[in-house]
């Protein structure tokens, strides 16, 4: 009776990525249905806030925003930690990358001041969030960011690292362990399965250039 | 041993208010640092306490946490506010979530300019009680109960309480298409708030409530 989660968005990354990439973590198999879909269940109500995408059906739920979606998938999926203060702490570091990841999301829709925007955005990751992330790769554990096993943080600072440098190539340059760190997570099994299987995953935001990975 | 959560902050509401609700509500006492100049905060930053440079810090059981939404997180589920299993967290977490991102833009709506200011409000409040109102209303009324979740007190009740005082403060009325919103989730209800509309200025313990009644705006 449990079927796949079904995933409702656009054909497009945007604020799905993040959702996607934990899933994937998890070796969970999605099915997805895009935007048409979307209409009948404004009508039908599903919709809690309106119109509300992107929405997530699992476990008989029909889950809305972002964030909370965000939450399930590590608690349901093992990939919170294995305590509060590990939980606690894995939740710190996803949000505050999620501001870089926000950035870099919302660069396509910004104005014509585009070229200013990028580098703001790149400064701001080479000195304020990448020594974070760096200092952070470096302290423990020889695979992993927290505890022993997978965690939301290890999904996120890949997919934020990906990100990045679709916008600048040569943007790990001066972050040796997050270069480790990047290779690294490319043979973790479930990512490594699920990236290469589903091209459609690296869609830029809103336009149809297929990023490599 | 357990020493009481520190904050640190600026001497207002902004972020930190709603951890100072759940405090509040889970009955923790607390301690404030507030930031008053650059240098305080420099320091906070050369120490290494911020971890991407940003505050709300909180200091808590030998953690130095910051991000808004993980301590709040931590909280609820320290003082068992997140429900009794994971599809009630779920449940909690949609509702916070959309309350919050309402919240924010009656917190931001003071930095626009204010040609826009009056603009701004409006609309916030035509949102308000059009797309988010209506949903907890509803909420509230399929399972008759006098919290959103679960029949029990929790996150969810307290980050929509902190709401509708927020836009009540903005617009007195703006409950007046929603019975059951107003009758249940009055703060009034909840006596662990009950300190919230009595000011009481001399005693120690409560004086950290009593920037809950400070006026609009993160900082004085």
């Amino acid at each position: 009776m449990e079927g796949k989660p079904r995933l409702h968005y656009f054909n497009g990354r945007g604020r799905m990525e993040c959702i996607r990439w934990l899933l994937a973590a998890a070796g969970v198999e999605v099915r997805c249905g895009f935007i048409q879909i979307i209409f009948k269940l404004i009508q039908g109500g599903t919709l809690m806030y309106g119109q509300h995408l992107p929405m997530v059906e699992t476990h008989g739920m029909n889950l809305v925003e972002t964030r909370a979606i965000l939450r399930y998938i590590p608690a349901k999926y093992d990939l919170y930690g294995g305590n509060l203060k590990e939980q606690a702490w894995i939740h710190m570091y996803v949000e505050g990358l999620n501001d870089l990841s926000n950035m870099i999301m919302f660069l396509p829709l910004s104005l014509p001041e585009e070229e200013m925007n990028l580098a703001y955005i790149l400064e701001k990751a080479t000195t304020r969030f990448f020594p974070v992330c760096e200092k952070v790769s470096n302290q423990l554990l020889p695979y992993f960011l927290v505890c022993n096993w997978l965690s939301w943080a290890d999904t996120q600072q890949p997919k934020i690292i990906l990100m990045t440098e679709e916008c600048k190539p040569s943007v790990l340059l001066g972050f040796p362990l997050l270069q480790k760190f990047k290779a690294r997570s490319k043979s973790i099994e479930t990512v490594k399965n699920t990236f290469k299987l589903e091209r459609g995953m690296f869609l830029k935001n809103m336009t149809s250039t297929v990023a490599e990975y | 041993m357990a020493a009481r959560p520190k904050l640190y902050y600026f001497r207002g509401r902004g972020r930190m208010e709603s951890i100072r609700w759940l405090l509040a509500a889970a009955g923790e006492e607390f301690e404030e640092e507030f930031l008053e100049t650059r240098e305080q905060y420099e320091k906070l930053q050369k120490d290494g306490r911020l971890l991407f440079g940003q505050v709300p810090l909180v200091e808590m059981d030998g953690m130095v946490l910051t991000q808004t939404r993980a301590i709040l997180s931590y909280l609820a589920a320290k003082y068992n506010f997140y429900g009794k299993d994971l599809k009630e967290r779920v449940r909690m977490d949609m509702y916070i979530d959309g309350t919050q991102v309402l919240m924010m833009m009656i917190i931001m709506a003071p930095f626009k300019f204010p040609e826009e200011k009056q603009e701004t409000l409006a609309s916030i409040m035509q949102k308000a009680k059009t797309r988010y109102l209506p949903a907890f209303e509803k909420i509230l009324n399929d399972h008759g109960e006098d919290f959103l979740v679960g029949n029990k007190f929790s996150w969810a009740d307290i980050q929509l309480l902190e709401a509708i005082l927020m836009m009540e403060e903005r617009s007195a009325s703006v409950l007046s298409d929603f019975p059951l919103l107003k009758v249940v989730m009055n703060v009034k209800n909840f006596p662990v708030f009950s300190a919230f509309k009595a000011l009481l200025p001399g005693k120690a313990k409560l004086t950290h409530l009593s920037l809950l009644l400070l006026p609009l705006g993160p900082t004085r």
